[in-house]
């Protein structure tokens, strides 16, 4: 393995992939209809990578209540719709999420 | 009594460069919480794959990007070619052209000596806490700083997390199970929620969940990309949809 190459290789993979938009982006004009789908990108993101890891465990659906990630998220799905306040939909939902799992291991 | 009206009372704009820096830094905090764990496990699954401790070390200070050093630690064991490993990263990378078009409004203005760095600095958590920031209403004109802030956080400690995995990795108790990393899923879903406000929004949301949880074994990051993708494109056609059928539905945003 050619450790400087692969090193070098993946360095300009990746930041190629992330400065491309911003090196052109005082050139490029985004139309508007691309401006109003571009709204949706930080929620489906989001989500899109919550979702498979509360829902899988090693790769199957798990729903139940077996599921301490489950029972978490779903306390802070309810403390960010009633309160709005990330901070504690954070801190809830990590104490449910523990409570949940030692109470699974008693 | 004025001390506890002022307490009471919401919290001055954040506005000077210095000021920004720390928000950025500060709102972080969960999300490098919850890579804490990934970083370990890099550092030690890198370097017992057959990777040296200094490869290992230059790959988080120059590639920086988790999944993908993750997927190379992997290729790396089955002796794969670096010039596959490096395609392969660049197809890991693609979700950051969603990342990047979606901050373009933003930066656009700035000169490229903070394009280059701020771009280098993009990752899955720094961008959902920069987007946030820059939508938020107020006209603070130092937002970047807000941002080199939370992806300065983000960088070091990946490096420190990293150097620990590489240290102590074999004496580390298994990382995974701490169970650190359900940090970044409750911070996503405080996140995501606020947006809920329309049917368009949910149905995106909705589609999304679903797409990459049946996507999620489709390798190299696709599901997610395949997610985020056919999220948006459900999103946009309920738009028109709902706006056909019920003219004022959507505009109470």
């Amino acid at each position: 393995m050619n450790e400087k190459l692969l090193i070098l290789g993946m360095m300009l993979a990746t930041f190629s992939v992330r400065y491309v938009m911003f090196g052109a982006s005082s050139r490029i004009k985004l139309s508007p209809a691309l401006l109003n789908a571009l709204r949706y990108v930080p929620p489906v993101v989001l989500s899109a990578i919550v979702a498979p890891e509360v829902l899988l465990s090693d790769g199957a659906l798990s729903v139940g209540l077996m599921n301490a990630r489950l029972v978490g998220a779903i306390a802070a799905i309810i403390i960010s719709y009633t309160t709005r306040n990330l901070l504690l939909t954070i801190v809830v939902g990590m104490v449910v999420f523990f409570a949940w799992q030692g109470l699974m291991i008693l | 009594m004025s001390h506890s009206l002022t307490s009471e009372s919401p919290p001055p704009l954040v506005q000077s460069p210095s000021q920004e820096f720390w928000t950025g830094a500060r709102d972080i905090i969960p999300l490098v919480v919850g890579a804490i764990p990934f970083g370990i496990i890099f550092g030690t699954l890198a370097t017992s794959n057959g990777l040296s401790p200094g490869a290992t070390l230059a790959m988080s200070a120059f590639v920086f990007a988790g999944s993908s050093q993750f997927i190379a630690a992997g290729m790396i064991a089955t002796q794969t070619g670096w010039l596959l490993i490096v395609l392969t990263t660049f197809v890991v990378n693609l979700r950051h052209l969603l990342y990047s078009v979606s901050l373009v409004p933003y930066i656009k203005a700035l000169p490229q000596q903070w394009k280059v760095p701020l771009a280098f600095w993009l990752t899955d958590e720094a961008f959902a806490v920069v987007i946030r920031r820059y939508e938020s209403k107020d006209k603070s004109h130092f937002k970047h700083w807000y941002y080199l802030g939370a992806a300065l956080t983000m960088y070091l400690n990946w490096q420190l997390c990293t150097l620990l995995g590489i240290t102590l990795g074999q004496m580390i108790p298994d990382a995974t199970s701490w169970g650190l990393d359900f940090a970044m899923s409750v911070t996503f879903i405080g996140m995501v929620i606020p947006y809920l406000k329309n049917k368009p929004m949910v149905i995106s949301v909705v589609v999304a969940s679903i797409v990459a949880i049946f996507a999620a074994s489709l390798p190299n990051k696709l599901g997610l990309m395949l997610a985020a993708l056919l999220g948006i494109g459900a999103g946009v056609i309920s738009e028109h949809l709902l706006s056909t059928t019920t003219p004022r539905g959507i505009h109470h945003e």
